[in-house]
C-alpha cells in the first residue's frame, strides 16, 4: 500500500484519491498518466458539481477512450479540465454534445491530423459559450474535420499522410473567431483561406491563425451587426446636422481587441468600434448615433481638468457625472433621444453589489447617473436622490461646468463612503455605459511632458528632368498685407507623358453599365442641330395644328391663341469646359475597404466624364496641377480644347501620377488664363481636389486659402464660372469660403466615376 | 381693369423685418432704384415686396417667370378677336403705365434674350418700346422693377448676364435667425412658439447637409407647411417627414440621417 505523499511512477493507477468518490471514477479511468493523476481529484469534483449524476458514467467512459489514444497525457488532461465548460456553457445535457465530439476525435485519430485533439479539447469550452445549441456545435466540429480533410496534403495520390498546416492554429482561435462572426461567416472565412492559401503551407497557417492582414481584413467582412463603414456617410451627415460637428471619424478595430474599448476623442477626431451589433432593440447605427451624441456634447460642454491630485476613484466619480452632465445637456437640445440613451443606459438594481464584500462606488456612480437622466429611476435611497436633485438643480437653467460638477461629484463619493470602497475586486455587472467614450480627452497631467509634433517629412521631389517652357509668373494675394505678391509664383506647364490608352479603354469597359446609363442621358441631352421652337409669335413657319385651333376659336367667338408660328434654334450648347485636377501626394492614398487610391478613382471618373462630353460636344478640356513650392507649380496638359478623345488623351490620362502639394491659386488662375481666350457664351473651370489648397513654403493654411478664392474672383470678374468638386470630408470648413456656392462635397469617393460626370450634366443642364 | 386701385395690397401682410431692409427699400424707392432681391427659395423674398408694396401704397404686379416665357409675355401683345385684332398690354407694360411696382419672381427661369426688354426701364431712360405697335412707353414716376434672384441654384447655365445684374441694387436674404424664424411659423401657422422652435430645429439640421445631397436647405416655407399641417392634427414626426424632408430630397442616407434629426427633436 503506498504511503501517501510518496509516489512511484508504476502505480499512477493504485494513486490514492482524497475524495472516496473520485477514486472509484479513478479506478474506471485506468489511466497510467502521473499528471492526469495529480488533478484528477480537483477535475472530478469540478466535473461533479456541473455534469448530472447519470451522466457521470458517460463522461468516464469518453475520458478512459481519451486516455488510450495513444497521445500521452494532454489529451485526456484537456477534456477533464474543459469538458465540465461545454456542459456549462451550452446548459445541455451532455448526452446531446459528447457523441459528436467523441466522433470527431475518432476521425481525427484515423488521420494524420491526431495531434490536433488536444486543441480541438482545449478551446471546446470557450467556443461551446459561444454557440450554444448542440446542433451549432455539430456544425463547428464538421467545419473543423472539413478543414482538416480539405488541407491535409497527399503525397503518394490517395495516402493522406501530411497533417494540415492550420487546424491547430484554426482551433485555437475559435473562440475569438466565433466571438466575432457567426457560423455561416466562419465557414466563408474558411472557404477564402483555403481557395487562396491551399497551397501554400506558411501563408495557410498564417491566414487561420488571424495573423495576416487579408484573414483579418476577409473576417471582418463577414461580421455581423453594423459596420462602420456601412453607416459612415450616415454618422458623418448626422454629425453635421445635429452638431454642426465635423470632427473625422475613425474606426477602431474590435475583431481582435483584447479588452473592449470605449469610443474615445482623439485630437484629430472621434474614434469608434468599426462594427456594432443590436442591443436590446436598439439598432447598431442608433447605437453609433447615441456614441456620437455623447462625443459631440462632450466637445461642446466639457472642459479638461488637472487630474494630477485626485485618486482613480475620485476620477471615475467626476467622469460618470461629467457624462451624466453631457448626456442631459444634449437632451435637453435633443429630447427625443431619451428613449435611446436609456435604452442603452443600464439601470443596476439597488442591491446588485454587497458593501461587506465587493467595493461598490461604480455600482453606485451608475445608480446616480440613471437617476440624473430618468426621473422614473425608482430608487429609495435618500442620499442618491438628494445628490440627483441637486444635479437637476446645477443644471436649471444653465450649462453648468465640468468643475462646478466634478464638485458634487466628490462631495457624493465622500458622502456616500463605505469602507470596501477601497477593495480591489469592483463590482462591475451592470454598471458599463457603452455608448459613452473613456474619457481621456477630460484629464490634463501638468507632470508629463508636452510631446512634441511631428511633422511629416516633405514629399520626396517626383522627377529632376528639365522642364521645357520656361514658366509663368502669377501674382499671389497676401492675407496679411491685404495685396498682391507680383510674380509670386511660377507656372510651368508641359505635355503630360503618356503611358497606354489600352488601359483607359479597360477602366471605361469596367464601367460600362454607368456609361450605359449615362449615354441615356446624353442622348437626352444632347443637343439637336435644329430645335423646333414651337408657339412663337413670330417664326419662319406657320405650325397648322395651332393654326387650325386658333381658327375654329376665333370664328367660334373664343379668344384665340395668337402664337402660331414655330422657329427653329440651332445648337443650344455653347460651352468650354476645363477640368482641372488636383494631382498631389494625397490622391496616393487607399481607399478604405479597397486597394484603389484616389488618383485611380480619379482617372476613372475623368475617364467617364472625358468620354461623356465627348458625347455632347461641348469644348473640353483637361489638366492637372500639383506644386513644390512657389517656385516650381506644375501644370499638365491632358486634353487640349482643341483635341478630340483620342488615343493620345487617353494615354495621358492613363499615365498621370501623384506628388507634391496643393498650390491651387496659382494653377487656378493659369487655366482661367486658358479658359479666357474661348469664345462659348459659356465657359466653366470644374476643380476636382481632395483637400484644401496647401504647400511646404506656406505655414498658415488662410494664406492659400484666400488666394484661391481671390483666384476665383479674378477669374469671375472675366466671365469664367469656377466650380470646386470636393473628396474632402471637411472641406466645408474652407470650401465655401473660396467657391462661394458653387462647390459640392462628395462623401463617398468610390462613387466618383458615377458623380463626377453627374454633377457635370446637372451644371450645365 | 387697368385700374391702379386693382392691384393695391389691401391688408397688412404679415412681414418679419431681419434688419433695417425695410428703410433700405425705402430708399431705394425713393431713388426709383430697381433692386434686385437674393437669396435661397421661401425665405421671404416675395413676401417682403408684398409688404412693402404696402406700405408705400402702391400697386404690386408679380410675374412668376419661367423657361417658355417670350418677351410678350412681359410686354404686350395684339389679340384677335371678334372684331378684328386688339392691342393687350403685358404685365410689364402696365405696371409701367400705373406706376406699380412690377416684381419678377424667379427671373433666372427666364431666357436671356427675353429679359433684355427690361433693360431700358432700368436706366436713366425708364421707358418700354413697344415695337410692334409702335409706341414708347414713358414709365410712371411711381414705377419701380424688383426682381428675385436664387444664385449658384443648381444650374451654372441659369445666371444673369453681367449686363443684366448690373442695373440693379441687391439686397441679400437668407434664412431668419432661430429666434425670428420661429416667431414667423408661429404667427403663420398658429403654432406655439415651442412647436415652432423645434421645427426650426429640424430645418437647422437639413441646412446643415446643404452640399452633401442637398442642393437647397429645408426653406421657411417649408416650416410654414410642416407648421400647418400640426394645426390641421397631423402628428409632428409624420409633418415634418412629409413637408420638410421628402420633397427636398431622394437620397437614402439624407433622408435618413433627417428622419434622425426628427426623432432627435420630438421622439
Ligand atoms: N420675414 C418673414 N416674415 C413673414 N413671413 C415669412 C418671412 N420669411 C418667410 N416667411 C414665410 O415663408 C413663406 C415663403 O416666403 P416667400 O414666398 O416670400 O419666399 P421667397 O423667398 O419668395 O421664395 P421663392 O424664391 O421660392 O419665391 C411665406 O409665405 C411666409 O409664410
Ligand atoms: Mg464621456
Amino acid at each position: 500500500m503506498a504511503v501517501p505523499g510518496i509516489r512511484s511512477i508504476a502505480d499512477s493507477r493504485q494513486r490514492l484519491m482524497a475524495n472516496p468518490e473520485s477514486q472509484a471514477a479513478w479506478g474506471a479511468l485506468d489511466c497510467g498518466f502521473a499528471a492526469v493523476a495529480d488533478v484528477f481529484d480537483e477535475c472530478y469534483a469540478a466535473a461533479k458539481r456541473i455534469i448530472a449524476g447519470d451522466e457521470l458514467p458517460d463522461f468516464l467512459e469518453a475520458a478512459r477512450v481519451i486516455g488510450k489514444l495513444g497521445r500521452g497525457a494532454e489529451p485526456l488532461l484537456a477534456f477533464l479540465e474543459h469538458w465540465p465548460d461545454v456542459v456549462a456553457g451550452t446548459g445541455l445535457a451532455q448526452s446531446a454534445t459528447l457523441p459528436p465530439v467523441m466522433a470527431a476525435i475518432r476521425s481525427l485519430q484515423k488521420s494524420p491530423n491526431g495531434p490536433a485533439i488536444t486543441p480541438l479539447l482545449q478551446t471546446l469550452g470557450a467556443v461551446a459559450e459561444r454557440l450554444r445549441t448542440a446542433e451549432a456545435l455539430q456544425h463547428y466540429l464538421t467545419l473543423a474535420l472539413d478543414l482538416a480533410t480539405r488541407t491535409s496534403g497527399s503525397i503518394h495520390g490517395h495516402h493522406v499522410t501530411e497533417p494540415s498546416p492550420s487546424l491547430p492554429d484554426f482551433l485555437g482561435q475559435a473562440p475569438r473567431l466565433l466571438g466575432v462572426v457567426s457560423l455561416a461567416g466562419l465557414k466563408r472565412w474558411i472557404d477564402d483561406g483555403i481557395r487562396l492559401y491551399g497551397d501554400h503551407p506558411d501563408n495557410q497557417r498564417a491566414y487561420f491563425a488571424l495573423a495576416s492582414p487579408d484573414s483579418r481584413a476577409i473576417l471582418q467582412r463577414e461580421r455581423e451587426g453594423t459596420l462602420f463603414a456601412d453607416v459612415e456617410r450616415r454618422l458623418n451627415l448626422t454629425l453635421a446636422a445635429l452638431w454642426q460637428d465635423d470632427s473625422l471619424l475613425v474606426p477602431y478595430s474590435t475583431a481582435f481587441a483584447e479588452v473592449r474599448l470605449h469610443p474615445y476623442l482623439a485630437p484629430d477626431g472621434m474614434r469608434l468600434p468599426d462594427a456594432l451589433e443590436d442591443r436590446g432593440g436598439i439598432s447598431g447605427l442608433d447605437r453609433y448615433r447615441a456614441m456620437l451624441a455623447h462625443l459631440a456634447g462632450h466637445r461642446r460642454w466639457s472642459q479638461p481638468l488637472v487630474a494630477d491630485n485626485w485618486s482613480p476613484l475620485q476620477r471615475l466619480a467626476v467622469e460618470t457625472l461629467e457624462d451624466a452632465r453631457v448626456d442631459a445637456l444634449l437632451l435637453r437640445r435633443f429630447p427625443g433621444l431619451q428613449p435611446l440613451l436609456l435604452a442603452l443606459h443600464p439601470q443596476p438594481d439597488a442591491d446588485a453589489c454587497d458593501p461587506a464584500s465587493e467595493n461598490c462606488l461604480r455600482h453606485r456612480l451608475t445608480c446616480l447617473s440613471r437617476a440624473c437622466l430618468d426621473p422614473a429611476h425608482g430608487y429609495g435611497d435618500p442620499l442618491l436622490a438628494e445628490f440627483a436633485s441637486r444635479f437637476h438643480s446645477l443644471l436649471d437653467d444653465s450649462e453648468a461646468s465640468t468643475r462646478a460638477v466634478a464638485d458634487l461629484a466628490l462631495s457624493y463619493a465622500a458622502h456616500s463612503r463605505r469602507p470596501s470602497d477601497q477593495f480591489a475586486n469592483v463590482h462591475f455587472a451592470g454598471t458599463e455605459v457603452d455608448y459613452r467614450d473613456d474619457n481621456r480627452h477630460l484629464w490634463t497631467f501638468i507632470e508629463a511632458g508636452d510631446e512634441e509634433e511631428s511633422f511629416a517629412p516633405p514629399p520626396a521631389a517626383a522627377d529632376d528632368e528639365p522642364l521645357g517652357l520656361p514658366p509663368r509668373h502669377y501674382p499671389e494675394w497676401d492675407l496679411a498685407t491685404q495685396n498682391y505678391r507680383p510674380d509670386w509664383s511660377a507656372v510651368y506647364e508641359a505635355l503630360h507623358p503618356a503611358g497606354r490608352a489600352a488601359n483607359i479603354d479597360r477602366l471605361l469597359e469596367k464601367h460600362a453599365i454607368l456609361a450605359r446609363q449615362l449615354k441615356r442621358l446624353l442622348d437626352l441631352l444632347k443637343p439637336q442641330d435644329r430645335v423646333r421652337l414651337r408657339y412663337q409669335e413670330e417664326g419662319s413657319e406657320l405650325d397648322l395644328d395651332v393654326a387650325v385651333r386658333a381658327l375654329v376659336d376665333w370664328q367660334s367667338g373664343h379668344l384665340p391663341e395668337p402664337r402660331i408660328n414655330v422657329s427653329h434654334r440651332t445648337n443650344g450648347r455653347d460651352i468650354s469646359v476645363l477640368l482641372l485636377i488636383d494631382l498631389s501626394q494625397s490622391l496616393n492614398e487607399i481607399l478604405a475597404g479597397s486597394d484603389q487610391t484616389i488618383l485611380d478613382t480619379a482617372r476613372e471618373a475623368v475617364a467617364l466624364l472625358g468620354w461623356a462630353i465627348e458625347q455632347l460636344g461641348d469644348a473640353c478640356a483637361i489638366a492637372g496641377f500639383h506644386s513644390n513650392t512657389r517656385h516650381e507649380v506644375r501644370y499638365h496638359h491632358i486634353k487640349g480644347f482643341s483635341e478630340g478623345w483620342d488615343d493620345a488623351v487617353k494615354a495621358r490620362l492613363a499615365a498621370v501620377e501623384a506628388g507634391w502639394s496643393t498650390r491651387m491659386g496659382a494653377a487656378i488662375r493659369h487655366a482661367g488664363h486658358t479658359l479666357a481666350g474661348r469664345k462659348s457664351e459659356k465657359r466653366i473651370l470644374l476643380v476636382l481636389t481632395d483637400g484644401e489648397p496647401a504647400d511646404i513654403d506656406v505655414a498658415d493654411p488662410q494664406h492659400l486659402i484666400a488666394d484661391t478664392k481671390k483666384a476665383v474672383a479674378e477669374l469671375s470678374t472675366a466671365g469664367v464660372t469656377t466650380f470646386c468638386l470636393s473628396l474632402d470630408p471637411k472641406a466645408d470648413a474652407y470650401v465655401g469660403d473660396i467657391f462661394g456656392r458653387n462647390w459640392r462635397v462628395l462623401d463617398r469617393i468610390e462613387r466618383l466615376p458615377e458623380q463626377l460626370p453627374m454633377v457635370y450634366l446637372n451644371l450645365t443642364r | 381693369m387697368s385700374n391702379a386701385e386693382a392691384y393695391k395690397v389691401r391688408r397688412e401682410p404679415f412681414y418679419q423685418p431681419q434688419g433695417n431692409e425695410v428703410a433700405l427699400y425705402e430708399a431705394a424707392y425713393a431713388a426709383r432704384l430697381p433692386v434686385m432681391l437674393k437669396g435661397p427659395t421661401g425665405c421671404g423674398k416675395s413676401r417682403f415686396v408684398e409688404y412693402m408694396a404696402w406700405k408705400l401704397g402702391k400697386p404690386l404686379i408679380s410675374v412668376a417667370c419661367n423657361e417658355d416665357m417670350t418677351a410678350s409675355d412681359l410686354v404686350g401683345r395684339f389679340l384677335l378677336d371678334a372684331n378684328g385684332t386688339r392691342w393687350q398690354d403685358g404685365p410689364l407694360t402696365l405696371a409701367a403705365r400705373l406706376g406699380a411696382i412690377c416684381y419678377l419672381d424667379e427671373i433666372v427661369e427666364a431666357r436671356q434674350d427675353t429679359l433684355v426688354v427690361i433693360h431700358p426701364l432700368t436706366d436713366h431712360r425708364r421707358n418700354l418700346p413697344l415695337d410692334k405697335k409702335g409706341e414708347l412707353v414713358e414709365a410712371h414716376p411711381d414705377f419701380q422693377l424688383v426682381i428675385s434672384y436664387n444664385p449658384g441654384y443648381q444650374s451654372l447655365m441659369k445666371d444673369l448676364k453681367q449686363s443684366t445684374k448690373q442695373r440693379f441694387s441687391a439686397f441679400q436674404f437668407d434664412y431668419p435667425d432661430a429666434a425670428l424664424e420661429a416667431g414667423i411659423v408661429a404667427t403663420e401657422a398658429a403654432v406655439d412658439r415651442e412647436m415652432a422652435a423645434r421645427l426650426v430645429e429640424v430645418a437647422h439640421a437639413g441646412r446643415r447637409l446643404k452640399g452633401h445631397g442637398l442642393d437647397e436647405g429645408i426653406s421657411t416655407r417649408l416650416i410654414v407647411y410642416a407648421a400647418t399641417l400640426i394645426g390641421h392634427g397631423v402628428s409632428p414626426v409624420d409633418a415634418c417627414r412629409m413637408a420638410m424632408v421628402r420633397p427636398i430630397t431622394d437620397d437614402a442616407d439624407v433622408i435618413d440621417t433627417l428622419d434622425h434629426a426628427i426623432t432627435a427633436v420630438f421622439g
